[in-house]
């Protein structure tokens, strides 16, 4: 009973925050775009029986997602996402792993304090964070104004509006998300492993390499997996920093949404991006499985 | 002590619940001057939940969503003529709206195309969409003969080629640029046709490489600091952007001119959900909007134009004697207006200002 109540929340859990708005997102994109309230047809009319729901379940079909195969905008916009998504990623882990490690090697009395600081930011609205980012990074932006006066650059550079903007404006919002789970996995690691590398002969870097990365390697895939995931369907920071060259997927779905009022197509660009993350997931877990069965 | 104030709190709580008759009021952003809102809640002992917002897209989504929570929305002409269509607003009950008597004929008729007898909406304000310019930055860069009050400015490659180096920005708006650029090749701004919506692509793709930026707002900074030197915008935002240059004495001279070759005409109107929590409310809003006074002093505040006759009298002679403003006759004759597309055109015409914005 009990082990029945423990397992049952979290799946309760997902059926309520995954599973149900999935079903509904999925259901709409096999709809048809209509002038109604909502906007799509058919809806689903419960008074008139089981002639209600068969009739509701005819009208729907996969014309949307064929739609998304004739215009190579969609593939396209994918493509971009996910390559700005995984250098957004692996930049973020560049930046990140270093601190967490300081962090983690740090006194422990400072710990709490530096875990602290790396949370402050989101005391603040992340919308004003960004924000504030196209101040420092405008043409008359503080960062200009300092590189003019110190001389480094005779002319302004233009960062804003293109996607190096939005690489820094994605490595500094989930640069805590990297950090959090790295600093977790290197804090519970047990130091006496790396003198014991090194009396067996390793240098400090190796011992590093060999011993420090390998066991801190969870914290790195949790980090990766949750600045990657986010970033793919990230809008506001490319819509803000970014130019109009920058194709993200998130700006094609509010396109759809919005301007073409087509909810059906805009949901039918949702299922398959979920579909686009949730597939390597899973081949990932199961490897990790395999891995840890394979270990034993 | 403790006691007495929860006490308190809770007692004040029951009683602000209790005179709380409500009605939220959903706008454009800086559209209104906020003295009115206060002014509002004054008279008529109604709380106003004053929201804003930037995009027709936006409001327009939420209508269709449902369930919105607003009172009084105010969408352009050709937004509300779809959103009438889909059932998101109730019909307007003239006798709690005495102050309707004040309205400009000249204005209804043209609303006719959108809301036939204004049987679901008021007019609030309406404008023209032209050109911006920074005269001596454009006269510096074409000569002292520019065009400034032709569409020939923005949609000659040899023109914007020259005003590329001292910036040109336009309305991330497709609705609004693409009837233009059908208007300067001599076709119908109002096509509904997609083979002549496509010559739009060419004449946009040609000065594509001259234009800094695509955005419904910023330009109104950055022509009054002198950042960029033309501007295809709104006409109220480029007259609040001349202000702002003028205040600022940085020897920045705006000018706004709607295009000689007819400019596009756009109306805002407001109206009440279908689904408004708070209807009557809703009427009392509208009924105060249209007091003479109050719609003058929302005139004056953001320099556009508004459907109101009986306002004319209390306008400043800035926004009343400015031809950017209130167009002479012969200039009213020019101005067309615009009727939404079809969903199909509708994901053309994204598909088109995509391509124009990002090449693909």
């Amino acid at each position: 009973m009990r082990r029945a109540i423990l397992i049952g929340i979290p799946f309760i859990w997902l059926l309520a925050l995954f599973l149900i708005p999935f079903v509904i997102v999925f259901k709409i994109s096999l709809s048809d775009l209509a002038l109604s309230i909502p906007p799509y047809t058919p809806q689903l009319d419960l008074s008139q029986g089981w002639a209600g729901i068969r009739d509701f379940f005819s009208q729907l079909d996969f014309e949307n997602y064929i739609f998304l195969t004739t215009d190579d905008l969609y593939w396209r916009a994918y493509l971009s996402s996910l390559k700005i998504a995984a250098v957004a990623t692996f930049l973020t882990l560049l930046v990140g792993y270093p601190i967490a490690y300081g962090m983690a090697r740090a006194e422990e009395s400072w710990r709490p304090m530096l875990l602290m600081l790396v949370i402050l930011p989101f005391w603040t609205s992340f919308l004003i964070r960004v924000y504030s980012w196209m101040g420092i990074l405008s043409s008359e932006g503080y960062l200009n104004q300092v590189l003019l006066a110190l001389g480094i650059i005779s002319d302004p550079l233009t960062i804003l509006n293109t996607n190096a903007a939005v690489y820094i404006g994605i490595v500094y919002t989930y640069l805590p998300f990297m950090i959090l789970p790295i600093y977790a996995t290197l804090e519970k690691m047990d130091i006496s492993l790396l003198e014991a590398a090194e009396d067996l002969g390793c240098s400090r870097f190796s011992a590093f390499w060999l011993v420090t990365i390998p066991l801190s390697l969870p914290g790195i895939v949790a980090g990766c997996f949750l600045v990657f995931i986010p970033t793919i369907g990230e809008f506001v920071i490319p819509s803000l920093l970014g130019g109009s060259q920058t194709l993200m997927i998130g700006k094609v779905l509010w396109e759809e949404f919005f301007s073409n009022r087509d909810w059906p197509v805009a949901s039918a660009v949702a299922v398959i991006l979920l579909l686009i993350l949730v597939i390597p997931i899973v081949l990932f877990q199961r490897n990790e499985q395999k891995q840890r069965e394979a270990g034993k | 002590m403790r006691l007495n104030s929860a006490a308190l709190a809770a007692a004040a709580l029951v009683a602000s619940a209790a005179s709380a008759e409500e009605v939220h009021v959903y706008n454009w952003s800086d559209y209104i001057d906020e003295e009115l809102l206060s002014k509002f809640e004054e008279e008529t002992g109604i709380d106003l939940v004053y929201d804003v917002f930037d995009s027709n897209e936006v409001l327009e989504t939420k209508m269709l969503a449902g369930g919105s929570g607003y009172d009084v929305v105010v969408p352009t002409g050709s937004f509300l003529q779809r959103q009438i269509a889909a059932g998101a607003f109730q019909p307007l009950d003239y006798d709690k709206l005495p102050n309707a008597e004040n309205l400009w004929d000249v204005i209804k008729e043209r609303t006719e195309t959108y809301d036939p007898g204004q049987q679901y909406s008021i007019n609030y304000m309406w404008g023209t969409t032209g050109i911006g310019a920074n005269v001596g930055e454009v006269t510096e860069a074409l000569g002292e003969d520019a065009p400034l009050d032709s569409l020939a400015l923005i949609f000659d490659p040899a023109n914007m080629e020259k005003l590329a180096e001292c910036g040109v920005h336009f309305l991330d708006a497709p609705t609004e640029v693409i009837p233009a650029a059908l208007k300067y090749i001599g076709e119908d701004p109002d096509s509904k046709d997609p083979e002549v919506i496509a010559k739009a692509e060419e004449v946009l793709l040609a000065v594509r490489p001259y234009i800094q930026k695509f955005h419904s707002s910023e330009y109104i900074n950055a022509l009054a600091n002198g950042d960029i030197c033309v501007a295809f915008g709104w006409s109220g935002d480029i007259l609040q952007a001349r202000d702002r240059a003028a205040e600022a004495d940085n020897g920045v001279e705006v000018v706004y001119n709607a295009p000689k070759e007819g400019a596009l005409m756009w109306f805002d109107q407001m109206a009440i959900p279908a689904d408004a929590p708070n209807p009557d409310a809703a009427h009392v809003f509208l009924n105060f909007i249209m007091d003479a006074e109050n719609m003058a002093a929302a005139s004056n505040y953001v320099y556009y134009a508004n459907g109101n006759l009986a306002s004319q009298e209390y306008l400043v002679e800035d926004v009343i004697g400015d031809t950017a403003i209130y167009p002479d006759e012969a200039t009213l004759e020019n101005l067309y207006t615009f009727t939404p597309y079809p969903p199909k055109v509708q994901r053309d015409v994204t598909r088109l200002w995509t391509k124009v914005k990002s090449g693909i």
